[in-house]
């Protein structure tokens, strides 16, 4: 893949071989998956170009395959803890698409009642800490988590996200130390969409094989394919596996890119039109997976369409319930702030 | 079925923008992650992509077109095999835009900024009118071109020319020794920018907002602020952290928040919080002249503000005074940064009852100009302080305090505050305005310190 030998380092622990076939259930999962966060996500931009979402809101668009991957190697009682990207991960760890959406237009159902915003949402219940909009907190954070995995002994691991961009904050390396001297479950996922917002990983980063960014610490890492669902399972697989044996944490760097701006209102010049392009063409994560099914006949075109078909009617039903549900009671200002 | 291209918001303020061009014609084909427009926002020239499929049936609004509301039809997109030339049918949308109850309006009223009666400005000078945005750019500039020690550091601020654009053009000028693009490293960059500076360079910092200084905290205080005293005045650090701090319109709990109070508590520091695009020009100036660092507290709402800026050579504000933004005797408003906004439009409205109302921009908090703010009290007698940041030990706190001690026998009445609610910014549009001080609120604290 292009995108593996762009990285001239990588040889930690790159898996160079194809990834491990999936099975027809599972491509098919990973199709749904996938194409349930596309069509969300296309749908939150136009409800943002609509006003009916404000503020700052990130799009996932491109980087499908790395949560999905990752929730489909985790157990339940794992943990997972992200940035201000994250309307995937709570919609890859089976949170209402509904209750998103609605956090999204700030409406009473909405999975912090409105109260939260895009940034900012959390599910106890699937075990989602957040959406959180400090680069680089949710590192130290997610760290906790895997704290108290161990001070329980309850065999979760913690799943940490984060961006290229994240991974050069200082509590990054404060979290690696100590989870690594501590042997915490974490494994530390980084989303190296190759840009931070319009800064390049190559203009903010004197190490750019971040599989190695936990060298200094002992902590084992690797260079994922991030646009093929196939590779992000395995390594998570591997991953995982490693932190739940007690070993200690991992460092997972998938490979990944965005292809929206960084927010609504980045207008994005300081990447080519056609590197967007040949991104979207030559590794588009759901059309791999897509193409590879009609290849090997596990799904007709007309399956294929019937699922995106239904990917939109979910979409819809989540937009149209977010549009429609009132806002928070004004009583909602003053609760919550202390528990 | 037929679906609208609606004119979509593409910034946190946008509410209008141009139409510059059409990348399709009618008839074409469009998939769903299509570019099909390039729209002009107030910050930057924006690709706009097609959710929806089908093919371009109609193109509603023209290329060039300027001034086109968010939520304007700009196209029809037909189903395909449909008939192109078929009618629009606004009710595929139309469940959704009736939910909406607009965009969201900038939480500050938008007043438009007078020009400051200012002792600074000699009668007769020639103005030019320009945004608080290109007056910050200005004073930099200026002052970079004046001292060769002048730097620019932070996320964003070169190739990028600012997440707020403010130090557009910039790099153009200066190029990359001193325009510096940081990786996202509060906590060291401004540890380097700190040490730089008690190298003797003068470096303005800049923080994408202020929210993410917190993640530098110890340098700027433990560092910046207590080297010159700790080093017996040997040596100190003349540097300017500056950003947008304070609300913005719906970013919520983690970005909307005002550190005014906070800086202010620490010796050390001086804290600027300018209101006009005069004063942001003048009073940059005089921070990047400073010798010891100077907290530069801006605003995103008031970024495209505009202002006369008096066309003078150097024109610097000093620190520390405060500023008669508006003359009279009834009662004394007293405010800072976009806390003015209110203020001004209170003094409309309590004119239009008679109330005439003196308005004081302190412009920095510290040190603060109690004298200016006691003079007016000795005329009125009665005061309301009004910031948008939280009430506990808030700079209204202060104020009201350094009242009671410097000017208690002229008060007619019990100094009023006017804060931002006691909470954490909410997301939700209704909470958000709630979360927020509003005109009513000061008109009510003037006439309940009147009696009235
Ligand atoms: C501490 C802090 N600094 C700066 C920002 C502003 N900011 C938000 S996202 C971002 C870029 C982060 O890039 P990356 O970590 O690569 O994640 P990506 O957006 O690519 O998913 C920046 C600078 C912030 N939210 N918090
Ligand atoms: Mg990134």
């Amino acid at each position: 893949m292009a995108i593996a030998a762009r990285a001239k380092t990588a040889k930690s622990t790159a898996e160079s071989a194809a990834p491990p076939a999936l099975t027809k259930e599972q491509e098919l999962l990973a199709y749904r998956e996938m194409l349930l966060i596309r069509r969300f996500e296309e749908k939150a931009g136009q409800l943002y170009g609509m006003g009916l979402i404000g503020g700052f809101c990130h799009l996932y668009i491109g980087q499908e395959a790395v949560v999905v991957g990752m929730q489909m190697a985790m157990k339940p009682g794992d943990q997972m803890i992200t940035g201000y990207r994250d309307h995937g991960h709570m919609l890859a760890c089976g949170i209402d698409p509904k209750g998103v959406m609605a956090e999204l237009t700030g409406r009473k159902g909405g999975l912090s009642k409105g109260k939260g915003g895009s940034m900012h949402m959390f599910s106890k219940d699937k075990n989602f800490y957040g959406g959180h909009g400090i680069v680089g907190a949710q590192v130290s954070l997610g760290t906790g988590l895997g704290f108290a995995n161990a001070y329980r002994k309850n065999g979760a691991v913690s799943m940490a996200y984060f961006g290229d961009g994240a991974a050069n904050q200082g509590q990054v390396y404060e979290s690696f130390n100590i989870a690594e001297l501590w042997k915490l479950p974490v494994v530390f996922v980084i989303e190296n969409n190759r840009y931070a917002m319009g800064t390049a990983v190559t203009r903010a980063s004197a190490q750019q094989d971040f599989s190695k960014r936990g060298v200094s610490f002992n902590i084992p890492g690797a260079q994922v394919d991030g646009m093929d669902v196939r590779a992000v399972k395995a390594a998570a697989e591997k991953a995982l596996a490693w932190a739940r044996e007690g070993k200690g944490p991992f460092i997972l760097e998938m490979q990944t890119y965005r292809y929206r701006g960084h927010s609504m209102s980045d207008p994005a010049k300081y990447r080519t039109k056609e590197e967007v392009q040949k991104m979207r063409e030559e590794h588009d994560p759901i059309e791999q997976v897509g193409a590879r099914m009609l290849r090997e006949k596990r799904a007709s075109e007309d399956e294929l369409k019937a699922l995106d078909q239904k990917a939109r009617a979910i979409v819809n039903e989540a937009a149209e319930f977010a549009s429609h549900d009132p806002e928070p009671d004004v009583s909602e200002l003053w609760t919550d702030i202390l528990a | 079925m037929a679906t609208n291209i609606l004119m979509p918001a593409l910034s946190p303020t946008m509410e209008q923008g141009k139409l510059a061009k059409w990348l399709k014609k009618v008839g074409d084909k469009i998939k769903s992650g299509d570019v099909i427009a390039e729209i002009e926002t107030d910050k930057a020239t924006m690709e706009v992509e097609a959710v929806d499929e089908g093919v371009l049936s109609s193109i509603l609004v023209a290329d060039g077109t300027e001034n086109v509301a968010v939520n304007t039809p700009i196209g029809v997109i037909a189903g395909e095999g449909e008939d192109a030339s078929a009618a629009p049918a606004p009710a595929a949308e139309k469940a959704l835009a009736s939910a909406s109850e607009k965009a969201p309006a900038p939480s500050a009223p938008a007043v438009p900024v007078q020009a400051p009666a200012s002792e600074e400005i000699p009668a007769g000078t020639e103005m030019v009118v320009m945004t608080m945005r290109e007056a910050l750019r200005d004073a930099m500039a200026e002052e970079m071109r004046r001292d060769e020690n002048v730097f620019v550091m932070g996320e964003e601020v070169a190739e990028y020319q600012g997440a707020y654009k403010v130090t557009q053009g910039l790099l153009q000028e200066f190029g990359p020794r001193r325009v510096v693009d940081t990786p996202i490293t509060e906590h060291g960059f401004t540890g380097v920018a700190a040490g730089a500076a008690m190298a003797g360079l003068r470096p303005i910092l800049e923080f994408m907002t202020f929210n993410f200084a917190m993640q530098a905290m110890d340098q700027i205080i433990n560092s910046a602020a207590k080297t010159n005293y700790m080093s017996g005045g040997q040596m100190g650090c003349p540097i300017v952290f500056r950003g947008p701090n304070g609300a913005a319109a719906r970013v919520a709990a983690q970005h909307s928040q005002c550190f005014a109070a906070w800086y202010s508590q620490v010796p050390g520091l001086s804290v600027v919080m300018p209101f006009t695009a005069a004063d942001a020009k003048g009073l940059l100036k005089s921070a990047i002249r400073d010798n010891n660092p100077v907290i530069f507290l801006e605003n995103e709402i008031l970024y495209g503000q505009s202002g006369e800026i008096p066309k003078i050579d150097d024109f610097l504000v000093p620190i520390g005074k405060a500023r008669v933004h508006r003359a009279g005797k009834d009662v004394t408003l007293v405010s800072f940064g976009i806390g003015m906004t209110y203020c001004v439009k209170a003094a409309d409205e309590l004119a239009k009852e008679g109330i005439e109302a003196e308005i004081i921009d302190l412009r920095t908090i510290r040190p603060m100009d109690t004298e200016t703010v006691v003079r007016s009290i000795q005329k009125t007698g009665r005061c309301v302080a009004v910031e948008e940041g939280w009430p506990q030990s808030g700079v209204t706190a202060e104020i009201g305090m350094r009242i009671m001690e410097a000017a208690f026998d002229y008060l007619d009445a019990p100094v009023a505050r006017v804060t931002g609610k006691d909470v954490p910014m909410p997301y939700a549009a209704n909470l958000e305005k709630l979360a927020l001080p509003t005109v009513g609120d000061v008109v009510r604290a003037a006439k309940a310190v009147l009696y009235r």
